[in-house]
């Protein structure tokens, strides 16, 4: 798509944020107005929910393997070429596989999303608890402290930066992936994106502004949540 | 443990689908094509005859994403390719108006349009207002693509149009014959379409304003699930094309409701061209074009559709097959 960027007209940004705050007419609804604040918002909100899901899911999944593997240090191959693989799966073949067994919908789309989010936060679990010091965790072993404990009091605190880098990505792969969520039945952002013959360019910008923006405050409190995670001792620390 | 089988079990099922889609994108690649043509035709339509003097005017022929406008732009790109003409294709571009925004952009020579998309995308017709006739939809057509700087050829015999759609089974639980029939039972039925369907006056929002329907829901889906949300149960009614494969082969279990309002203009194809191109490129440019869209009835259509979405072949494939079997190549 590459060859259609030098047409992209860059003072459209002004429409688009137009096009956010009020209703535009458009060439092929019958008079009917599209975009403005109301709908711009109800889109985001649905994006936000199938993103949440989604995280939520891919982190069910991948967090406790990825530790418990981290912290066994056995399958490596498994969490890194898991990892791998998962990155390399086309989106809409995804969804349009699961369609056959599941139908389209919400559900569809979190599994869809959260095979998005699985890869970061695995690899990132089970490198960041690899990597954490052995001194410590002998340590902690020795005074007789269990393998729970060793992990959820030693490990993870140790491990908090690269486990939470492998959380952001996940996040942000899945909440710009979710704009494709309308080709599987779900009303997002992606509306905007897909249809520019029924928004125009305006729309199209302003689906992809609001999408970044809520990527931008996304990493923003994610960041916060590493800074509260981070046991205060170390936050000086460099990592 | 069962997460993990199931996941390995997602992930080479996944892996299956990445080969195939890999092996079928490996056929409809671009490339450029100078055939020798065979004086013997095997089918009705006269052998397209190679011009020397074309080989000098490079043609790059685009087409919208899906598979009907594939076989098009290949058909299209093939028969000139046989005419002389080196060429290149471009088919994955996306809706009509990033179409048209590289076609005047000069980064394709031309596309095949229908009639009516571009009567109501680009010139603003009420989709009542589209000419019911193909051939007067195309001199309005025609006219105003020419205020544009933009040229159109005449028609192929076969129209394309939006249609409600659903299972045989519910029509004849529901008395479903038209769409009008859906006057009271539209609130209990769930309607699915392509995502731009939602707002656009030639698919939901004609059913809502011009039929008075409100339906349960409507649903947004790829195009490509039109039939699987039908088979899958989840939806009551789905909107489909005219040309779709399905309802030849399968029509005793898909069928279409009437548009007894007209919501849905029919559109036949035309083959879009800048004035620049079409001068440069000579008589043989527009011949080759009406010749080899003759053959190209509701019934072939439909066939050739069927080829690439039933069958799985490439739309380059199935575009050679037509060509040779019409007796327009060697």
């Amino acid at each position: 798509m590459t060859f259609l960027l030098p047409h992209l007209p860059l003072g459209s940004i002004e429409g688009a944020i137009e096009f956010i705050f009020s209703e535009q007419p458009s060439n092929v609804t019958g008079g009917n107005l599209v975009g403005g604040f109301d709908q711009t918002v109800e889109l985001a909100l649905n994006q936000l929910e199938v993103t949440l899901f989604a995280l939520a899911l891919s982190l069910l999944v991948a967090l406790p393997l990825g530790l418990y593997l981290g912290h066994r240090g056995v399958g490596g191959f498994l969490a890194i070429g898991l990892g791998n693989a998962g990155r390399a799966i086309p989106e809409l073949a995804l969804i349009a596989f699961i369609a056959a067994w599941i139908g389209v919908g919400t559900l569809n789309l979190t599994i869809a999303l959260a095979v998005l989010g699985v890869p970061p936060i695995l690899t990132n679990a089970f490198i960041g608890i690899r990597q954490v010091d052995r001194a410590p965790v002998e340590a902690a072993r020795g005074i007789g402290m269990s393998e729970l404990g060793v992990l959820l009091r030693v490990e993870v605190p140790l491990a908090i930066p690269t486990i939470m880098a492998g959380v952001r990505l996940a996040t942000i792969a899945i909440v710009a992936t979710a704009t494709i969520a309308p080709l599987a039945g779900v009303l997002t952002l992606g509306d905007y994106i897909i249809n520019e013959n029924v928004y125009g360019e305006d729309g199209v910008v302003a689906g992809a502004i609001v999408v970044a923006l809520m990527a931008l405050a996304l990493e923003l409190l994610l960041a916060l949540l590493q800074r509260r995670l981070t046991s205060k001792g170390l936050r000086t620390v460099p990592a | 443990m069962r997460t993990s089988t199931t996941r390995l079990f997602a992930i080479a099922a996944a892996l299956a689908i990445v080969l195939s889609l890999g092996v079928s994108a490996c056929g409809s690649s671009d490339d450029s094509t100078s055939d020798e043509t065979d004086a013997e035709g095997g089918g009705g339509g006269d052998a397209i005859v190679s011009n020397p003097d074309n080989g000098k005017v490079k043609l790059t022929i685009g087409s919208k994403n899906f598979p009907e406008q594939e076989i098009l732009g290949e058909i299209y790109a093939q028969a000139l390719a046989a005419a002389g003409y080196s060429t290149k294709t471009d088919l994955n571009l996306g809706s009509e108006t990033v179409a048209l925004k590289t076609l005047k952009a000069g980064q394709i020579s031309g596309y095949p349009e229908y009639a009516s998309t571009a009567l109501t995308s680009f010139f603003g017709k009420e989709p009542e207002e589209v000419p019911a006739d193909a051939q007067e939809a195309y001199e309005e057509a025609k006219a105003e693509f020419e205020k544009e700087g933009l040229t159109a050829f005449p028609p192929t015999p076969f129209a394309s149009a939006n249609a409600v759609g659903t299972l045989k089974k519910t029509a004849d639980e529901l008395g479903l014959k038209t769409i009008s029939d859906l006057e009271g039972q539209s609130e209990d039925l769930t309607l699915y379409g392509s995502p731009e369907c939602r707002q656009r006056i030639d698919c939901l929002a004609g059913l809502e304003k011009l039929y008075g329907l409100k339906f349960k829901s409507f649903t947004p889906v790829d195009i490509g699930l039109r039939y699987t949300v039908l088979e899958k149960g989840q939806a009551d009614l789905s909107i489909l094309f005219t040309t779709d494969p399905q309802l030849a082969a399968e029509s005793d279990k898909f069928v279409i409701l009437e548009d007894d309002k007209e919501v849905f203009p029919a559109g036949n194809i035309l083959f879009v061209t800048t004035d620049k191109v079409a001068n440069e490129a000579g008589p043989d440019y527009e011949s080759t074009i009406v010749q080899v869209q003759e053959g190209l009835t509701l019934e072939v259509m439909q066939e050739l559709d069927a080829r690439v979405e039933l069958e799985k072949q490439s739309a380059k494939e199935v575009a050679g097959e037509y060509l040779e079997e019409s007796g327009y190549t060697g």
